[in-house]
């Protein structure tokens, strides 16, 4: 029994972690509860009950802006944010896109799509080809509309600012992870005279876009915006079980808030605490 | 068959990464697999570096070539990118893969210019031309931020004159004059901007941002993992 010659935490520490990773266990619940609920309301969806989805302005601008840029014969530009494919936001932003180039391509309308990441040059492209076939102008597509540009972030916003002041576009549409380069390429387009539709989810660049944009998704709206263009009832139905689960989680935050002022809270926040 | 294998990888890939997250790495080949899976990731991005290559060539010889205005900066473009990666793949010493083949033509002492060790081609183009690029872009975003803000905070009604009194007196707090001068009306005025503005309404709004985003972002993962969201293929 050599173990019990041994100190507590060196017995601890010599004894096999557990299979499965029982501190992450109210997050497993959370996602089951989460998946549960978005099935459900997808389901609902499907059999045709009718769901009402907010109005969302930036997206309703999406036309317009696509619209003003064909009558003044210039260019969208729209910038997939500057993160990598495996970024959420970055794939919003491409389904964003695919949006996006179908009303080009139904305009006939130069996109111009800078990029920098091949991954993402990649799937813009592919993106792009499948918007301008279902749209039937397949024959138009120019593979050059995206654009690798650059692989560091000051030099693509400079690349970016350069195709503004250049190419003067009519729209631009930014959407994904910004950083510091928002501001920068937000100002340049708004000194160009560009209406300008952004949306990202990190909370600290909004205020950049809020300043120097028309428009602007806020967080969860710039995930919402492919489903919310595509008015597929399917997606809408997600849509409204992401708007439940939105719910229950202020309806947990005011019981937790409640709990925690009366000293009683303690309890819960360690079932919510996941390492 | 264009739309299913892609909807069947994104389920497969996305269940093994939920799953792995809540198995233990030392125990498990399912912990593992999530790095394992992020390098995969790594790896086929290395090789699409290509793609970026390519299309940084063509978009920007096709422009030199048609003569379109700017052109300079397409060639300035063109030379850059290959100024920058041929000397850092050429091999250092003559031992090195290629070297016999290199140092036939070049003399040896030319080994301490390729590489992208201290004292290179590629270590001079960086310090010397691509960091300070980079740095006065990132400068000029204090120009730019002034600009935002005078637009941001002129006082048109309400809701901006309480956005233009918050921000001044946020900003004040932020520099030592500014606090010494707040300080002057009341020593606690400090802590109160502190307490109230930035770890109270900023911090209340920021979490109710990211907690949006958070749900907004599993919501679109579940609906690529289900195959109901098929948007990111153009599809939809």
């Amino acid at each position: 029994m050599l173990t019990l010659s041994l100190p507590f935490h060196e017995v601890t520490s010599q004894m096999p972690a557990p299979l499965f990773r029982l501190e992450r266990l109210p997050l497993l619940i959370f996602f089951l509860l989460f998946a549960t609920v978005i099935i459900l309301y997808i389901r609902w969806a499907k059999k045709g009950e009718s769901l009402f989805i907010r109005k969302i302005a930036g997206l309703e601008a999406i036309e317009e802006a696509v619209g003003r840029a064909t009558e003044m014969g210039k260019p969208v530009l729209f910038v997939p944010g500057i993160q990598e494919l495996d970024d959420m936001q970055t794939i919003a932003a491409v389904s964003i896109l695919g949006r996006v180039a179908r009303i080009t391509a139904q305009y006939e309308t130069q996109i111009i799509v800078p990029v920098n990441y091949p991954l993402v040059l990649a799937a813009s492209q592919e993106v792009i080809e499948q918007a301008y076939k279902e749209a039937g102008h397949d024959d138009s597509v120019n593979r050059d509309a995206v654009r690798y540009v650059a692989g560091e972030q000051m030099a693509l916003a400079a690349a970016i600012n350069g195709i503004i002041t250049r190419e003067r576009p009519a729209a631009n549409i930014l959407m994904g992870a910004f950083f510091a380069e928002s501001l920068l390429i937000a100002e340049t387009g708004y000194a160009a005279g560009s209406i300008q539709i952004a949306g990202t989810a990190e909370p600290e660049q909004l205020p950049f876009f809020i300043a120097s944009c028309d428009y602007t998704l806020m967080g969860e709206e710039l995930y919402a915006a492919s489903s919310y263009l595509s008015r597929e009832p399917v997606l809408l139905g997600g849509l409204k079980g992401l708007d439940f689960m939105k719910i229950f989680l202020v309806f947990l935050i005011i019981i937790g808030t409640v709990l925690m002022t009366i000293g009683a809270g303690d309890w819960l926040r360690s079932l919510l605490m996941a390492e | 068959m264009r739309t299913t294998v892609p909807v069947v990888i994104a389920f497969i890939s996305g269940m093994i990464m939920v799953v792995g997250f809540f198995f233990n790495p030392e125990r498990s080949f399912l912990g593992r697999v999530e790095e394992e899976v992020l390098q995969w990731v790594t790896i086929v991005g290395g090789f699409t570096l290509l793609l970026g290559v390519v299309s940084i060539v063509r978009v920007n010889s096709k422009v030199v070539k048609q003569k379109k205005a700017g052109w300079i900066f397409n060639l300035a473009t063109l030379i850059s990118v290959f100024a920058m990666a041929i000397p850092s793949m050429l091999p250092v010493t003559k031992t090195s893969n290629l070297g016999s083949v290199i140092y036939s033509i070049f003399p040896e002492s030319w080994g301490s210019l390729f590489g992208t060790g201290t004292g290179s081609i590629y270590d001079w183009l960086f310090n010397y031309l691509d960091a300070p690029m980079m740095a006065t872009m990132f400068a000029m975003l204090a120009f730019y931020i002034a600009s935002a803000a005078y637009r941001a905070f002129r006082a048109r009604n309400a809701e901006a004159t309480l956005l233009l009194v918050t921000a001044v007196l946020v900003m004040l707090w932020r520099i030592p004059m500014g606090e010494a001068f707040l300080r002057l009306f009341s020593d606690n005025i400090p802590g109160y901007i502190n307490s109230y503005i930035m770890n109270g309404v900023n911090v209340a709004v920021q979490r109710g941002i990211i907690i949006g985003a958070a749900l907004g972002a599993a919501s679109m993962s579940l609906r690529i993992m289900l195959g109901i969201e098929r948007t990111y293929m153009g599809k939809g």
